[in-house]
């Protein structure tokens, strides 16, 4: 078996006294869709901003491609090929939506500028279906465009690994399965991607594999079909039996 | 370069080339001295809005650089040849810049506001601290053999490098690098940009230009002290030609700084005991009446009239 393309060793993040991050550790290989889940809280989003660099870890170690990524500084965590969405959508609204994914194409390494990254930005946003809307400035676009939006910048920057933070969140079932086909196409070609998501259906559908976090720390990781039906997992959703027999009685 | 950009450049290069002439046949020696006070914040603004228009860091530093530059002549301009000077000048600003760039420009928003001031009245404050101590003589005499007209002709060289190099700057990778700071820096390193690097470049170039500027005006004073050189008015004055202008367009500043130069002038020759609060005022209109400035105003109307 060949190297994992992402490893996380150890990972430990502190606000101040809040543990949000506890001794975190998985792995994510080539050309896997892996699922990181949890109740709302459990550190999911930060362990994300500590492997893209958004913020710096107390403990532990980040390794991506073969080379400790833990310490570097997010754009050059980007240059080596990891690219993210985030939790509360982040466009450039001001600019338009081919000039969004032209930054994106333009700062990695044999970036593109001018009018082949215009034909490349083109390209991006018919493949996230928002084509017809490239010279619209991107706060114009509704909420879900804008997340279609934010996944063409991330894919310009041609990335080996894809964060995507709740991407298909808030999405109604006709987008929910456009979101989920889009992803799966990148699957297809090859694309690792780390998700968090809250979306079951799309959990199931795309991730062959999920890490479960609970008030910072993993508690499971496996094959999503059996990470679910997990006891400790379903107990982390949903309160254990006594909690819930309190519950009836209350 | 497409047609158009060679007609704008060419009408660019047509305009300066006019400019020019004009000490050649006008020699009124008021109109002379307000055209240089027209370039002088022309070239302010602009050097302003080359950093503070795309990153929409809002800085107060302009005088800490402006006054150095002054005060590179004043020390040096007997001694040395007028091109030494303006080095000498420039190697300060852009020394002075990249010390402060890197230790504030991991600030943001009101904080960099608040630092930026700061850094003028220290700088005010240190030049004050070393006249009284160490050369125990609080003011200077300019003494250089510089007459109004190659004032005039260096700002206009000048302004001219600092329009050339924001019109190139915008149509580069560095220009989208900065627009993307402006909009959102968390994206921009989530894109791959090495945003200190970026801003300190272009904080330094901008200072740069504020400092020969400076350099070039001291002469038009004869006598300067720190209060005349680091005067905060300027620092104020050119954000609100800027910012009435427009910093993020090309123009914008010059649209800013004409008006306004010739305004102020009016108001302290007409109201010289009133001249702080009609400033003021002013001000208070211009961030009131044209929060987009001059040239964001022009561009709606023009949407709208294209709409009908």
């Amino acid at each position: 078996m060949t190297a994992p393309l992402l490893q996380l060793k150890g990972l430990s993040k502190r606000f101040g006294g809040l543990v949000a991050v506890n001794d975190l550790s998985f792995d994510v290989h080539a050309g896997e869709v892996v699922g990181l889940l949890g109740p709302n809280g459990s550190g999911k989003t930060t362990a994300m901003n500590l492997v893209s660099g958004a913020l710096p870890l107390n403990v532990g170690e980040v390794r991506f491609d073969g080379r400790t990524i833990s310490g570097l500084a997010s754009h050059q965590i980007a240059r080596l090929g990891v690219a993210r969405t985030f939790q509360l959508v982040r466009v450039l609204g001001g600019m338009s939506c081919r000039d969004n994914v032209a930054a994106g194409l333009a700062f990695r390494p044999g970036g593109l500028h001018g009018s082949a990254a215009g034909r490349a930005a083109q390209q991006l946003l018919e493949r996230v279906g928002l084509g017809a809307q490239a010279e619209l400035p991107a706060s114009e676009l509704t909420y879900i465009d804008q997340k279609r939006l934010e996944l063409a910048r991330a894919l310009a920057l041609a990335p080996k690994l894809l964060l995507l933070d709740e991407w298909l969140a808030g999405l109604n079932p006709t987008e929910l399965q456009q979101g989920i086909a889009l992803i799966a196409a990148l699957q297809g070609e090859g694309m690792t991607v780390l998700m968090v998501e809250h979306v079951m259906d799309a959990v199931h559908a795309l991730c062959s594999r999920c890490v479960v976090m609970n008030s910072g720390s993993r508690i499971a990781d496996g094959p999503t079909r059996e990470v679910l039906s997990d006891a400790r997992v379903i107990e982390a959703y949903l309160g254990s039996d006594d909690d819930i027999q309190e519950a009836a009685h209350a | 370069m497409s047609r158009r950009d060679c007609l704008a450049w060419g009408a660019g290069a047509l305009a300066l080339a006019g400019l020019a002439t004009v000490p050649r046949w006008m020699h009124n020696d008021y109109y002379l001295s307000l055209l240089i006070s027209v370039l002088m914040y022309s070239v302010l603004a602009s050097a302003w809005a080359l950093f503070s228009g795309p990153t929409r860091y809002v800085s107060l530093a302009t005088v800490a650089f402006f006054g150095v530059g002054a005060y590179t002549t004043a020390v040096f301009g007997e001694s040395l040849p007028w091109a030494a000077v303006l080095l000498i000048a420039l190697g300060v600003g852009v020394a002075m810049a990249l010390v402060v760039g890197l230790a504030t420009l991991r600030l943001s928003g009101v904080y960099f506001v608040i630092f930026s001031f700061g850094l003028a009245e220290l700088t005010k404050q240190l030049v004050t601290w070393w006249e009284v101590n160490i050369t125990k003589d609080l003011g200077r005499y300019v003494f250089v053999d510089i007459t109004a007209q190659d004032i005039y002709w260096q700002l206009l060289v000048l302004l001219a490098l600092v329009l050339g190099l924001r019109a190139w700057i915008a149509r580069t990778r560095l220009g989208l690098a900065l627009r993307v700071i402006g909009e959102d820096e968390t994206v921009a390193v989530h894109v791959g940009i090495n945003t200190t690097r970026v801003k300190v470049l272009l904080f330094t170039l901008s200072a740069a230009f504020m400092t020969v500027a400076g350099a070039i005006m001291a002469p038009r004073w004869t006598y300067l002290d720190p209060t005349i050189a680091f005067a905060p008015a300027i620092s104020f004055q050119t954000l609100i030609m800027a910012l009435l202008g427009g910093a993020g367009t090309l123009f914008g500043p010059l649209l800013g700084a004409v008006p306004l130069v010739l305004l102020f002038e009016f108001l302290s020759a007409n109201f010289p005991n009133h001249f702080a609060i009609l400033v003021g005022l002013v001000f208070m209109v211009i961030v009131y009446a044209v929060p987009q400035g001059i040239s964001g105003w022009l561009r709606r109307r023009k949407h709208h009239g294209g709409g009908k």
